[in-house]
């Protein structure tokens, strides 16, 4: 099945793409997700990346087709 | 008169207006984000509007923050800003405190405001105001800057979600813009948007971004809404141990160099080590003889201005000629 992920902040830079359409397995979830996107871009500190699924903050879900997926870190400047 | 192109609008009228003028605000940080939120709210007649920052106004400063001008550089932010803002509306109160938000002092200035907004550009000063907020029950109104993109939402706002919820971790990068890069009018457009957060808040109109993120890319003009889930743990962690600071603390490659750090006490990252020496640059006068003079000693601080007024004071009042200013400050010295 086909999702989309975005990508936030620096982790545009890591993975050198704002956006991307991956064919994942059925039945893969968001956390599986992760660390698969993790280990593909060697994205370090994943514990504080978040991802929100469809718009909604949460790695605990199983994901489906047509799924967007947002790759979000967290950043302080001001 | 004054405010009566807002009071024709159907969500202020005469009695939000004397809401606004009931109202106090404090700003933590008057910079990129802050200035903008500060203006704005100083021109609706907020009430009473605190304005806390420890930093003086440099010149790199005046591209974003519009605010000050060429002849405010070195001066504190916190007293121009008050003179500014008095300037545009005197029939407000205004705050400068002229000093950084730390945990000895965030409760007690919490407690004396409606609202906070957060100006800060580092992980350590929002986790901060998190948790104060939470410990005396106030609603804040958080923004951050990457480069082209920024992140909006107001937390701890009737019972919302807290930033702990929204990230329970961080990272060790803190990249501020100074670091990055950033158009002026980001960081503005963000400031501009806390301000508008704030006058639903204070006039109970329209929805409050709480248990939401806003995520904007200025340089494409996309746009996301994010729902935030409520993690009550973080928030009951924090009322029950109150707060956690959140230290930066890197650890530095042993390259046998002897480093001087010449930034103050509360600034992020630390560097743990013991060939690092650290004397805020005021303080060292006081403490020329903790400074070796035979090896050489390389001086840094947070972009590498201060570090090189630190090596011209030791050198021509002192006669140190064993200075070398690390170009570029703190990053450099983490990341090589």
């Amino acid at each position: 099945m086909k999702i989309t992920i975005k990508y936030f902040g620096i982790l545009a830079e890591t993975s050198g793409k704002k956006e991307e359409i991956l064919e994942v397995d059925k039945g893969m979830s968001a956390a599986e997700l992760k660390g698969r996107q993790i280990k593909t871009y060697q994205i370090p500190e994943e514990e504080s990346v978040q991802l929100a699924v469809n718009q909604n903050l949460n790695t605990e879900v199983e994901l489906k087709e047509g799924d967007e997926v947002a790759f979000l870190p967290p950043f302080a400047g001001g | 008169m004054r405010y009566n192109r807002q009071i024709k609008l159907d969500e202020v009228g005469s009695s939000g207006q004397e809401k606004l003028r009931n109202a106090s605000v404090l700003i933590v940080g008057v910079g990129g984000l802050g200035c903008p939120a500060a203006q704005y709210l100083a021109g609706a007649g907020v009430g009473k509007i605190g304005l806390i920052d420890h930093d003086k106004v440099s010149i790199t400063n005046l591209h974003r923050q519009v605010l000050y001008d060429e002849f405010d550089v070195g001066k504190s932010k916190a007293l121009v800003a008050k003179e500014k803002l008095q300037r545009l509306n005197g029939e407000i109160e205004l705050v400068a405190i002229e000093e950084a938000l730390t945990i000895e002092n965030a409760e007690k200035l919490f407690n004396q405001y409606d609202l906070i907004i957060d100006g800060t550009d580092n992980f350590e000063t929002k986790y901060l105001i998190n948790d104060a907020c939470i410990l005396t029950g106030k609603a804040w109104i958080y923004a951050s800057i990457y480069k082209n993109e920024g992140q909006l939402s107001v937390f701890n706002y009737q019972n919302g979600p807290s930033y702990r919820c929204l990230f329970p971790k961080t990272t060790k990068q803190n990249v501020s813009c100074e670091a990055t890069g950033v158009l002026g009018v980001t960081p503005g457009i963000f400031g501009m948007l806390q301000a508008a957060e704030a006058l639903k808040i204070i006039l109970d109109a329209g929805t409050v971004l709480s248990g939401k993120l806003k995520l904007m890319n200025i340089l494409y003009g996309t746009e996301q809404v994010l729902n935030i889930q409520k993690r009550p743990e973080e928030i009951r962690k924090i009322k029950n141990e109150g707060i956690i600071p959140f230290r930066i603390v890197c650890e530095l490659k042993d390259t046998g160099k002897t480093y001087l750090d010449v930034r103050e006490d509360f600034e992020q990252p630390k560097v743990n080590s013991e060939k690092v020496i650290h004397i805020p640059l005021e303080k060292l006068k006081d403490r020329l003889k903790d400074i070796p003079d035979m090896e050489e000693v390389l001086v840094f601080c947070q972009s590498g201005e201060r570090s090189q007024e630190a090596i011209e004071i030791l050198q021509e009042d002192f006669g140190f000629r064993n200075l070398k200013n690390v170009e570029g400050g703190i990053e450099k010295i983490i990341n090589g």
